[in-house]
């Protein structure tokens, strides 16, 4: 066992992430040299650790700490009253939460096809289906659960479709994910403009609403944080913990897993991989399409076109920032929610709005460093995107 | 040399040996018959509307200037055409670029989704340079931004390759994001504060105006009514530089060894992660241009809307596919969708006949199918293979 080395990389990360924090309120720390030397810190330790050949939790805590050093000084040199006005924690957390859901939702979806061995780059277009068909259930039926079960069976037909194109026809997998994109695209927009025209959707009764879960209304940190949080949340927490098991502790993950790393062999032991490949796709389709009508009837209570833009690839992100792993495409979707959260705050003080558009490219340039190889190489399961023809 | 799907005598040929005959027959045959099935679905979409799918048809076709082309058309209704024809060509010239972009990578066994980013990244080099330099001499630098675009572009491409060569990062996952990275610094750049927003506007996310000197001369049309430009010509002209090299020098001899089968290149002696750096620089320089030449051409600014409503680049990819990665292909294809998103514009298509915002996503959908069935050429030998049996049930 190589604990001290692994221990002190974590705790590099952490001492990178210190060095942000003693800057900002409620500690707010006024003077450059503590960010400094609190991130120097943290280098030090990462270095030492890469020096133990632990090079994956070394580079983590080199890269914290530059950053948190570097986004410390920046935030001593802000003006301390809007400092106050962009981190309320609880409200930041809650924020967070909110942008991380949609994400959560399309990650773990795109784990289940992809750990299966089908590439998944159309699950931008399933959402925006899920965001579309939730709406429009919750409008035509009067009801949100209606709403989100026909949201999930739009999504359950489009990862239909990517699968009979991927398993059976055995088209690049890519292209036809790109193509679905395109498809969820036109025809959203194709319905939203016949159906509802120039006036946008209606305005939905409480009923057609995805309802918040009210635990607390104090204004404590964790009631601000916690106490209101929509029920989607809640529902992706359970989510999280649930594939997890059944990916990692239950022969069902195991097949999945299996079918996705060598799907010959499973093969030859009697797994079906057809059969597997489908459940997985069709599951990814309706995940993502929860996620999507978590937006549209949970969160921002309209649909308009092309109105993920964009959440559907930093939920692909996501999965592989977090290697393929929930609880890894989970804390992937909470530091890009916890990016976006910001950069909204950060929109709020005019000196800062410029910058603020900066933050929202942050997901991406973290997931090119992840990549890259800087912070540990992501490796994706062996047999993805490749077609498998039954001997 | 043998066709593999002529072996007759050895019973009947399977999917795979038919799917190669067809593949060589031309490779016309499937483009054209999953065009012909994606249009013929898009109007059951029209129809659903309520609207006829022949008369909208009609309406699009009118509307890309097309029937420019027919001698019959005379008098207002043709210079209407020519002006219509003028557009479509107008947004054909950069699809044909980042139609070329994608095949090129294509063509090293790459998937190069990041030509709407390349393209940005090259609009933006392009309006920055256009729009400072004021005493500079016109052609050298309408030529400085056109480089510096061009090169712009392929740094954004060559990061991917080079992720590609060094770490085997998956230049799918690399592009998708620099597309990301391309749109948000867009957006930072001509946002209001933002360090290129424009110095008279300072109330509107726009850039400067790309100066007189700098804008391509209009060969065709009004220049005051966005003429054609001769931008045209050199996408043309980039098309032929693209089949030249891919065809007839080293480079692109190397580049398709790699495509077909990189462990037999690399065995060959083939630089696989040279090639791939390459390919992936060529292809963004490509995009690039695209950029540039839409700025210096006829945007003349770009807005933050630009930035992040602009699909070019993506449509590039179904360009490439449509046009199964050829020089000739990805001419008829760019032309294609330069003419339906022209013809369903609302300034070209009637609206009496059907909404053009409905049409906009039309061509979206036709655009998703197109991508969609020629992405599974076996369709194609299932769909004979089902119409063969349909003629013998027939006595």
């Amino acid at each position: 066992m190589r604990t001290p080395p692994r221990a002190a990389g974590a705790g590099g990360v952490v001492l990178g992430a210190l060095a942000f924090w003693l800057a900002l309120p409620p500690l707010a720390e006024r003077s450059v040299a503590v960010p400094l030397v609190v991130g120097a810190l943290a280098v030090a330790v990462g270095i030492w650790t890469i020096s133990q050949h632990e090079a994956r939790l070394g580079s983590g805590a080199v890269v914290a700490g530059v950053s948190g050093a570097l986004l410390g000084v920046l935030a001593t040199h802000a003006g301390t009253g809007n400092l106050e006005g962009v981190v309320v924690w609880s409200a930041l957390v809650a924020a967070m939460l909110r942008f991380a859901t949609p994400l959560t939702f399309a990650a773990i979806g795109g784990m289940f096809s992809e750990r299966s061995g089908v590439v998944n780059i159309a699950l931008e277009g399933m959402m925006l289906t899920g965001a579309f068909f939730g709406i429009w259930g919750a409008d035509r039926t009067g009801s949100w659960l209606a709403g989100l079960l026909i949201a999930m069976a739009a999504g359950a037909i489009f990862g239909l479709v990517h699968a009979v194109f991927a398993i059976h026809l055995r088209a690049d997998q890519i292209v036809g994910g790109t193509a679905i994109n395109f498809l969820a695209l036109g025809l959203t927009g194709f319905l939203f403009v016949d159906v509802y025209g120039s006036n946008g959707t209606p305005d939905l009764r409480s009923s057609q609403q995805i309802p918040d879960v009210t635990i607390s209304n104090g204004n404590d940190f964790l009631s601000g944080a916690f106490g209101q949080l929509n029920l989607m949340i809640w529902v992706s927490f359970a989510l999280l913990v649930l594939s997890y098991v059944v990916m990692f502790r239950t022969p069902v993950g195991l097949r999945i897993r299996a079918v996705g790393e060598h799907p010959l062999a499973a093969d030859t032991v009697g797994i079906s991989v057809y059969a597997t490949r489908y459940a997985a796709v069709v599951l990814s389709g309706v995940l993502a399409a929860m996620g999507g009508a978590y937006l549209s009837i949970g969160f921002v209570h309209s649909f308009n076109e092309n109105m993920t833009a964009g959440r559907g690839f930093i939920a692909l992100a996501a999965l592989i920032f977090g290697k393929w792993r929930p609880f890894g495409a989970f804390g992937a979707a909470l530091l890009f929610g916890f990016s976006s959260a910001l950069a909204q705050r950060l929109g709020g003080v005019t000196d800062w709005s410029s910058y603020a558009v900066l933050f929202q490219a942050l997901p991406y340039v973290l997931t090119l460093i992840a990549v890259a190889g800087v912070i540990g190489r992501s490796i994706p399961p062996a047999a993805v995107g490749r077609p498998y023809e039954k001997q | 040399m043998e066709e593999p799907g002529s072996g007759a005598e050895h019973g009947p040929p399977s999917v795979a040996a038919r799917l190669a005959f067809y593949e060589r027959a031309g490779g016309v045959v499937t483009p054209l018959l999953t065009g012909a099935i994606a249009f013929a679905i898009g109007g059951i979409a029209v129809l659903a509307t309520g609207h006829n799918p022949i008369r909208t048809y009609r309406a699009i076709f009118d509307g890309t200037g097309l029937n420019w082309l027919f001698p019959w058309v005379t008098g207002a209704s043709r210079s209407l055409a020519a002006s219509n024809l003028q557009q479509t060509l107008l947004l054909t010239t950069p699809l044909i670029l980042t139609g070329i972009a994608v095949a090129f990578a294509f063509r090293c066994g790459l998937f190069n989704i990041g030509g709407q980013g390349q393209y940005i990244v090259g609009a933006i080099t392009g309006v920055w340079v256009g729009s400072s330099l004021p005493a500079l001499p016109g052609v050298l630098h309408v030529l400085l931004a056109v480089v510096l675009a061009s090169l712009a572009g392929a740094l954004w491409g060559g990061i991917a390759g080079l992720l590609k060569a060094t770490v085997g990062a998956h230049e799918v996952i690399t592009t998708i994001m620099l597309n990301w990275v391309a749109y948000w610094v867009g957006s930072y750049l001509f946002g209001l504060g933002g360090p290129l927003q424009s110095s008279t506007q300072t109330s509107v996310p726009v850039s400067n105006d790309v100066v007189d000197s700098a804008k391509l001369p209009v060969f065709w049309g009004d220049p005051v009514l966005q003429g054609l430009h001769v931008g045209f010509f050199v996408a043309l002209g980039a098309l032929v530089v693209f089949w030249i090299v891919l065809n007839r020098t080293t480079v692109g001899y190397e580049v398709r060894a790699v495509g077909y089968n990189p462990e037999a290149a690399r065995y060959g002696g083939i630089g696989v992660r040279k090639s791939y750096f390459l390919a992936m620089a060529v292809s963004g320089l490509f995009a690039g241009l695209a950029g540039a030449i839409d700025i210096l051409g006829w945007e003349f600014h770009i807005t933050v809307d630009d930035v992040q409503a602009s699909t070019i680049g993506f449509i590039g990819i179904a360009v490439a596919l449509l046009g199964r990665n050829t020089a000739v292909g990805t001419f008829f294809a760019a032309l294609l969708f330069g003419a339906l998103v022209s013809g369903t514009s609302t300034r070209h298509l009637d609206a009496t006949v059907f909404r053009p915002e409905l049409a906009r996503n039309l061509t979206l959908l036709i655009q998703g199918l197109i991508v969609l069935f020629v992405g599974a050429p076996v369709l194609v030998v299932y769909a004979r293979r089902g119409w063969r049996k349909l003629v013998e049930a027939i006595p």
